[in-house]
């Protein structure tokens, strides 16, 4: 009976869907408050009903219903309570169901909180939201209902995916949710403003302050997924250039490139074309990330049970929503009037800005998809690989750099070269003395790449250290903007994540070996002993503990670390969980492989150097992205 | 800036990064390109001219040596009509196991053993990387039992 309530409030919410878009409509063609209001409470009543649906799955995942075939595919009694919750989002249904109520509550948020804004770039607005949470409710409902129940029931779930059965992986999918989610609120605006040919700076400092959130959600879900990859995967990679972590990654470019120009949009009255078809792009690439995960075309760790009812379903909705965004957005284009700038001005460095990330994107998207059209084509089985997108996006993204610290110190509308030159002074000598240092310091173990990378980014962190204290931007008690503060924490947090990619790339060491207790080996300044090995316990999963004992030749670092492989019953399968000492300098990683042999098992040693300092700045971007969003900065004066 | 230099000086910009990125992508797309053969195709001898490149198939059953003092592993992948055997050195994934489907990233050695440089599995039980579901359901096709 409970069950069916889950999928009953599912209908329920379709209808106050079609409610909320026809109501509107009226309300907008016949400028009526009340049918606007009647859409805006069908709205909230939808929300309320996706919330209930989706509570009535969490239930039945709490209860152990195996009745309900999702649950029995994704659950099981030994799972701890803290999982059975999570295993709701972990696998398609429920995490579609996920998607949908995050959309609800995002737009019902944007409802609640525009009283400010015109009613009818409101009504639109929520208009073009309806039709997208339409279009996932229909998703669900016909290709992917979680409700549907299976009778006999099994005497015992299937078990969550062990991967899953984890922290990172709890709050991983709903970050990275919010993200791709909130950009519909970005879309969403955007199509308004086309709607009402409305293109002054109003939609835009609306825009900017959601597309902040959401970019903010995007960066710390991305950030959690490789922090999540590192410690559970057992072989210590963050990134793996996965078609499915280039889905996440290509919203997120475009979303930075978007936060830049409507920040133009909003202060200045430029760009205002761009920043709607990156919005537009935006969301379009959320969309298509969610096509290539569900769909079943990638080969990757998150490619969920193959539907081709469910590809066929998300390609057509994409067509549509996407298609039908950019076919108003070219009818609408022409009537768009910028207001001027001249070459020598921040407008023009925000505009490289997008033009690099836009063209990173696509070269990421280019390498993302060839695969796909090849096989479609039947010219081959190929597959791109991190070569390809490291050879690709580093030399493009280097530029990029350069010029993010030259951006902050140069004036609005015009300024002079010289003038920007003169700010520029005091980080160009510490970059300078910086690179000095930084080549005597390498100077054994010298790679090019490596002192570019540290280079560009200690010049990313000067020049953002130097805005704060150059005349325009010196902060003041009285005057607090957001949006400085936020900018300058944000670069510098991109400037540490790309010292931690840049130094864990060029200086991290490996070795894998075959060891016994006992045994003892030596790597960098650390020597290993592998101490000793018990049986654990879990729940639901035996294993072996194995304890490491790792000294650095000083004896100043003296600990003793333990890695697990654990073997879940219910699954049949094999985990490593790896062991690792982090340090904010250098993580140590000890990962076991498996027994080979009568004693002897295979071992995996890594010291990562700066490793934290890539989730670390992921954090500093999105803290900087928050308060950028919070507190509200003054428009220049035109 | 007047609204027509500025498109064109827009235009420029825009041109400039295409062409960057273009270039760098011809010069890294062919090198980087991995192509997946099957182990018929292997024998067939479609993958001769190729340096590097992925192969895929079930581990066959009791197919796995190992040498007594180092970690280099052999075993025998299937696509169920003819095996190619692969040699690695390292540590296999979790979810590595007879039976199971796996991909190995490597080239051909002289002595026709594929030397696997990189070995990945599927994550999950119910998962098979579609190239070797595809594979495997083609050699079905021809080869009814």
């Amino acid at each position: 009976m409970i069950p069916e309530l889950g999928a009953f409030f599912l209908i329920l919410s379709l209808s106050l869907v079609l409610i909320q878009i026809s109501s509107l409509l009226i309300g907008v063609q016949s400028d009526s408050t009340i049918w606007i209001t009647l859409g805006k409470r069908a709205l909230y009543i939808h929300a309320l009903a996706i919330i209930a649906s989706f509570v009535i799955l969490s239930y039945c995942f709490a209860s152990n219903d195996f009745t309900v075939k999702y649950v029995a595919m994704n659950s099981n009694t030994l799972l701890p309570l803290q999982y059975r919750l999570s295993a709701v989002w972990g696998a398609h249904e429920g995490s579609l169901l996920l998607w949908i109520m995050i959309l609800s509550i995002w737009i019902v948020a944007f409802a609640f909180f525009s009283s400010s804004l015109p009613r009818k770039f409101v009504a639109w607005t929520l208009i073009f939201a309806g039709i997208i949470s339409l279009g996932f409710l229909l998703f669900c409902l016909f290709t992917s209902n979680p409700f549907i129940r299976q009778i006999p029931p099994p005497s015992n779930g299937a078990d969550l995916n062990p991967l899953l059965q984890d922290f990172g992986l709890i709050i991983h999918p709903p970050m990275l949710y919010m993200g791709y989610v909130g950009f519909a609120i970005s879309f969403c605006c955007a199509l308004a403003s086309l709607m009402l040919n409305e293109y002054t700076n109003q939609w835009a400092v609306w825009a900017r302050k959601w597309t902040l959130l959401a970019w903010a959600f995007l960066t710390i879900g991305i950030a959690l997924g490789s922090w999540w990859a590192y410690y559970e995967l057992g072989w210590g990679g963050w990134w793996f250039w996965d078609p499915v972590e280039n889905a996440s990654l290509m919203p997120w470019l475009v979303g930075t490139a978007l936060i830049h120009s409507l920040n133009a949009t909003a202060k200045r009255g430029v760009f205002a074309g761009w920043s709607l078809l990156l919005a537009i792009s935006a969301f379009g690439l959320s969309l298509l990330g969610t096509f290539l995960v569900r769909s079943g075309v990638l080969t990757s760790v998150h490619a969920f049970a193959t539907d081709p009812a469910r590809g066929i379903f998300i390609l057509l909705f994409i067509v549509i929503v996407v298609g039908g965004a950019f076919l108003i957005y070219g009818l609408k284009a022409s009537q768009i009037d910028d207001e001027g700038y001249k070459f020598a001005s921040r407008e023009s460095y925000l505009l490289l800005n997008s033009v690099v990330l836009s063209v990173v994107t696509a070269t990421i998207l280019l390498g993302t998809l060839y695969p796909l059209a090849m096989d479609a084509l039947n010219l081959g089985k190929i597959s791109v690989g991190p070569p390809y997108f490291n050879a690709v996006v580093i030399p493009i993204m280097a530029p990029l750099m350069i010029f993010l610290g030259i951006a902050p110190l140069a004036k609005w509308r015009h300024d002079n070269w010289i003038f920007t030159l003169k700010k520029l002074k005091l980080p160009l000598l510490g970059t300078i003395l910086f690179s000095i240092a930084v080549l005597l310091m390498l100077v054994e173990n010298l790679t090019i790449m490596a002192v570019i990378g540290t280079v560009l980014s200690f010049w990313v962190i000067a020049t953002s250290l130097a805005t704060l204290i150059s005349k325009e931007n010196r902060i003041s008690v009285k005057r607090l903007d957001g949006a400085i503060i936020g900018r300058t924490i944000a670069h510098i947090g991109f400037g540490l994540c790309v010292i931690g990619i840049t130094l864990v790339s060029y200086y991290e060491n490996t070795s894998h070996l075959k060891m016994e207790v006992g045994d003892k080996t030596q790597l960098d300044e650390y020597s290993f002993k592998f101490a000793s090995l018990d049986n654990v316990k879990g729940p639901n999963y035996e294993g072996v503990k194995a304890t490491f004992e790792v000294t650095n030749n000083k004896e100043t670092y003296q600990v003793s670390i333990p890695a697990e492989k654990r073997f879940y019953n219910t699954r049949g399968m094999t985990m490593t969980e790896a062991g690792i000492d982090a340090g904010l300098l250098k993580d140590i990683y000890i990962s076991l492989g498996e027994k080979i042999g009568a004693e002897s098992w295979s071992v995996r040693l890594n010291i990562k150097p700066f490793v934290r300092f890539i989730w670390l700045g992921a954090i500093l971007m999105a803290a900087g992205g928050l308060i950028a969003m919070s507190i509200t900065s003054k428009r220049v004066k035109p | 800036m007047k609204k027509r230099t500025k498109r064109i000086s827009g235009i420029v910009l825009g041109m400039i990064g295409a062409s960057v990125a273009v270039y760098l992508i011809l010069s890294a797309f062919e090198s980087n390109l991995m192509y997946f053969y099957s182990p018929t195709e292997i024998a067939n001898g479609d993958a001769k001219s190729r340096q590097s490149f992925r192969v895929g198939g079930l581990v066959v059953e009791n197919s796995i040596s190992r040498a007594p003092n180092s970690l280099e592993v052999s075993f025998v992948l299937t696509d169920l009509k003819s095996t190619q055997t692969v040699r690695y050195t390292g540590i296999l994934p979790d979810l590595f196991r007879e039976g199971q489907g796996i991909i190995a990233n490597g080239s051909m050695g002289s002595d026709g053993t594929f030397n696997a440089f990189e070995v990945l599995a599927k994550h999950d039980e119910n998962y098979m990387p579609p190239e070797i579901a595809d594979t495997l359901h083609t050699e079905k096709l021809r080869e009814p039992k």
